[in-house]
C-alpha cells in the first residue's frame, strides 16, 4: 500500500532518471561518451609523446609499438594526434554549444515574454540568419575574422542558435499564461525574476536536449570547416584537418583517412542516442 | 484557395528576410578588422589606403554606403572578384547551374529514397524493415558528409576503379551526358545522404501518427480494403508536413554542396565559396552567399504558396 503511494508519488525527474538507467541504448552511449572523453583528455597524459616532432626517416609507417596506429606524412604518431584531435572536437562542440543555447534562449525568451513590436523585430532577424546556409555564413565569417579556436567557436555559435530561438519563443509563449506565473507577479516579482526563476527553468528539459544535438552538430562542423583549411590550423591536430592531411595518401596509407573519421562518427552517434534516449525518458506523454 | 492578402503576406515577409539577410552580410564586411580597404593589401600606405576608401566611398556614414551596396546588389552589381579579375556575377553566373544540376539530382534521390522507405517503415513499426532503416538513418545523420566522400572514392574510385573520383566530365567528353551521370553519382548519394536520413524520419513518424488517427479507424472498420486506406486515407495526411520539411532541406543540400563539391572537385558554388575563402577573395564570397541566400528565400516563399493549395485545412484569409 505504502509503496504504491510513494511510486505514484514519484517526482516526474526522479521516473525519467530511472526510465534511462534502463535503457541499454542510453547506457550504451553515455559509456561510449565517458570512452571519449577519457581518450581525448586522460590519453595524452597517459601518453607523453610530442604530437608535434617530425620522424621525417618515418613517414607513413604502418603499426609498430612505438606507434600503435602508424605515423603520419611528417612521421608524427597518429595515436597522440587523435587524442588530442579529440580535445579540440569536443571543447569547440561544448564552447559552441554554449554560445548557441545561450544567444538562442535568450533571444526567444526574450521575444516570448514581451511580445509585441520586439518579438517581431527579433523573430524577422532570426529568419533573416536562418535563410542563409548556416555554412556559407561560418565561411563568409572565418574568411574575415581568420581562422583559429576562438573565432570558430564564436562562428559556430552564432550560426546555429536560430532553431532553439523558436523553439524557446514557442515555449516561453506557453508558459507565460500559466497561472503560477501570474502569482509571481501578483506577489510582486519583477520580469527578471519571473523569467528566470519561473519560466524558463520549465524548459530546461527542452534545452538540454537540443544542446546534446547541438554538440553533434557542432563537432560535424568544426570537422568541416577544419577540413577545408578554415578552422583548426596545423600543426595543431584537429580530427577535420587530419582528414584533410590524409586525402593525399589514399594509395599509400588509406587507414589516415578512416581513423578520424570513425572517432567523428562514434561520438556524433553516441551523443545523438544519448539525446534521443533522454527525450524519450522525459517525455510525459508515454 | 490563396487569398490575395495571404500572398501579399508572404511576399511581403520574404521581402523583409532578404532585407535582413542584407543587412547582416554587409555589416559582417564592414566590420571586419581593417576594413575592406586594408584587405585588398595588408602592405598599402597610408595615402594609398586612403585614396581606395574615397574611391570605393568607405568615408560616407554606414546608412549611406548600405543604401549604396543595395542598389549596386538590386541592379546585380556585386563588384569585381579579386582571384578571378572579373565581374562577381559573372563568375557565379557560370558555376550556378552545376551545383544546380548537383542539387536537383541529390534532391531527386532523397525524395525516392526517403518517402517509400519512410512510408513503409512507418506503415509497420517494429518491422525488421522498420529497425534496419532506423539504424541506417541514424548512422548516416552522425557520418560528416565529406568523410563519406573520402571512403567512397578510396572504396569505389581507387582501391576498386569503378566511378570517376571527381571532376565533371572526362577530358575531351564535354556535355556528354552518360560520362556526366558517371561523375554525378558519387557526389549526388554523398549530398543526399543527411537529407535522406532527416526526410525518412520525419516521413516515418509522420505517417505513423498519421495512421493512428480516428478516420483511418473507420475506414478500416468499414470494411475498406488495406492499400486503400493506406493510399487514401493515411498517405494523404502524413505526406502534407513532409512537404515543408523538403523546403528546410535545402539550405542543407546547397551548404553541405561547398564540402561535396571540394572533395569531387565538382565546379559548383559551394567549391567556388571554399575557394573565395582561401583566396580571401570578399567580393566573391558575399556575392556567392547573398546569391545563395536570396535563392532560398526564394524556394521558401514557394513552399508557402504551394502549402495551401495542397492542404485545403490552411486558412489563407485570416
Amino acid at each position: 500500500m505504502t509503496t504504491t503511494l510513494v511510486r505514484s508519488a514519484q517526482a516526474p525527474a526522479q521516473r525519467s532518471w530511472r526510465r534511462l538507467r534502463r535503457d541499454p541504448v542510453a547506457l550504451l552511449s553515455a559509456a561510449t561518451l565517458v570512452l571519449i572523453v577519457l581518450f581525448a583528455f586522460v590519453g595524452p597524459v597517459m601518453r607523453p609523446v610530442d604530437p608535434d616532432v617530425l620522424d621525417l626517416s618515418h613517414q607513413l609507417a604502418p603499426s609498430t609499438v612505438a606507434h600503435p596506429l602508424g605515423t603520419d606524412e611528417s612521421g608524427r604518431d597518429v595515436l597522440v594526434r587523435l587524442m588530442l584531435g579529440g580535445r579540440i572536437s569536443l571543447l569547440v562542440g561544448l564552447f559552441a554549444v554554449l554560445v548557441s543555447v545561450s544567444v538562442g534562449t535568450l533571444v526567444g525568451a526574450l521575444a516570448g515574454f514581451y511580445g509585441g513590436w520586439l518579438a517581431g523585430l527579433l523573430m524577422r532577424v532570426t529568419d533573416g540568419i536562418l535563410a542563409l546556409p548556416a555554412f556559407f555564413l561560418s565561411v563568409l565569417t572565418l574568411t574575415f575574422f581568420g581562422p583559429g579556436l576562438v573565432p570558430l567557436v564564436l562562428v559556430i555559435g552564432l550560426t546555429s542558435w536560430m532553431g532553439l530561438a523558436r523553439l524557446v519563443r514557442g515555449e516561453v509563449l506557453k508558459y507565460r499564461e500559466e497561472q503560477y506565473v501570474e502569482a509571481a507577479r501578483a506577489l510582486g516579482g519583477h520580469d527578471g525574476r519571473v523569467l528566470f526563476r519561473h519560466v524558463l527553468p520549465q524548459i530546461l528539459p527542452t534545452l538540454i536536449v537540443n544542446a546534446s544535438v547541438g554538440i553533434s552538430t557542432a563537432i560535424l562542423a568544426e570537422s568541416a570547416l577544419s577540413f577545408l583549411g578554415l578552422g583548426i590550423q596545423p600543426p595543431n591536430a584537429s580530427w577535420g584537418n587530419m582528414l584533410s592531411g590524409a586525402q593525399n595518401y589514399f594509395y599509400t596509407a588509406p587507414q589516415l583517412a578512416v581513423y578520424p573519421g570513425v572517432l567523428i562518427l562514434v561520438t556524433v552517434l553516441a551523443t545523438n542516442l544519448l539525446g534521443d534516449a533522454v527525450r524519450d525518458a522525459t517525455d510525459p506523454t508515454d | 484557395m490563396l487569398s490575395p492578402g495571404y500572398v501579399a503576406r508572404r511576399i511581403l515577409h520574404a521581402l523583409i528576410v532578404l532585407a535582413v539577410v542584407a543587412v547582416v552580410t554587409f555589416f559582417i564586411v564592414r566590420l571586419a578588422p581593417g576594413g575592406p580597404a586594408a584587405l585588398a593589401d595588408p602592405a598599402l600606405r597610408d595615402a594609398e589606403r586612403a585614396a581606395i576608401e574615397a574611391r570605393l566611398g568607405l568615408n560616407d556614414a554606414l546608412p549611406v554606403q548600405f543604401l549604396k551596396f543595395v542598389s549596386n546588389a538590386v541592379r546585380g552589381d556585386l563588384g569585381q572578384s579579386f582571384l578571378y579579375g572579373t565581374p562577381t556575377t559573372q563568375v557565379i553566373a557560370s558555376r550556378i547551374g552545376n551545383t544546380l544540376i548537383l542539387a536537383g539530382a541529390a534532391l531527386t534521390l532523397t525524395l525516392l529514397v526517403a518517402i517509400p522507405l519512410g512510408t513503409i517503415s512507418g506503415l509497420r513499426p517494429r518491422s525488421w524493415l522498420d529497425r534496419v532503416v532506423s539504424f541506417i538513418s541514424v548512422v548516416l545523420l552522425a557520418i560528416p558528409v565529406f568523410w563519406l566522400g573520402l571512403i567512397l572514392i578510396i572504396a569505389l574510385a581507387v582501391l576498386r576503379p569503378l566511378l570517376p573520383a571527381g571532376g565533371m566530365y572526362t577530358t575531351g567528353m564535354e556535355g556528354n551526358l552518360p560520362d556526366l551521370l558517371r561523375h554525378l553519382l558519387l557526389p549526388a548519394v554523398v549530398l543526399a545522404s543527411a537529407s535522406i536520413a532527416e526526410l525518412l524520419r520525419y516521413t516515418r513518424s509522420s505517417v505513423r501518427s498519421a495512421a493512428k488517427l480516428d478516420h483511418v479507424r473507420t475506414a478500416r472498420a468499414k470494411g475498406l480494403p488495406q492499400h486503400t486506406v493506406h493510399v487514401r486515407h493515411v498517405l494523404k495526411n502524413a505526406l502534407i508536413p513532409v512537404v515543408t520539411v523538403i523546403g528546410l532541406q535545402l539550405p542543407r543540400l546547397v551548404g553541405g554542396a561547398a564540402v561535396t563539391e571540394t572533395i569531387f572537385a565538382w565546379p559548383g558554388m559551394g567549391r567556388l565559396s571554399v575557394e573565395a575563402a582561401l583566396g580571401r577573395d570578399y567580393p566573391l564570397i558575399l556575392g556567392v552567399t547573398l546569391v545563395v541566400a536570396a535563392a532560398v528565400v526564394l524556394f521558401n516563399l514557394l513552399v508557402d504558396l504551394v502549402y495551401p493549395l495542397i492542404d485545403p485545412r490552411i486558412r489563407t484569409d485570416s
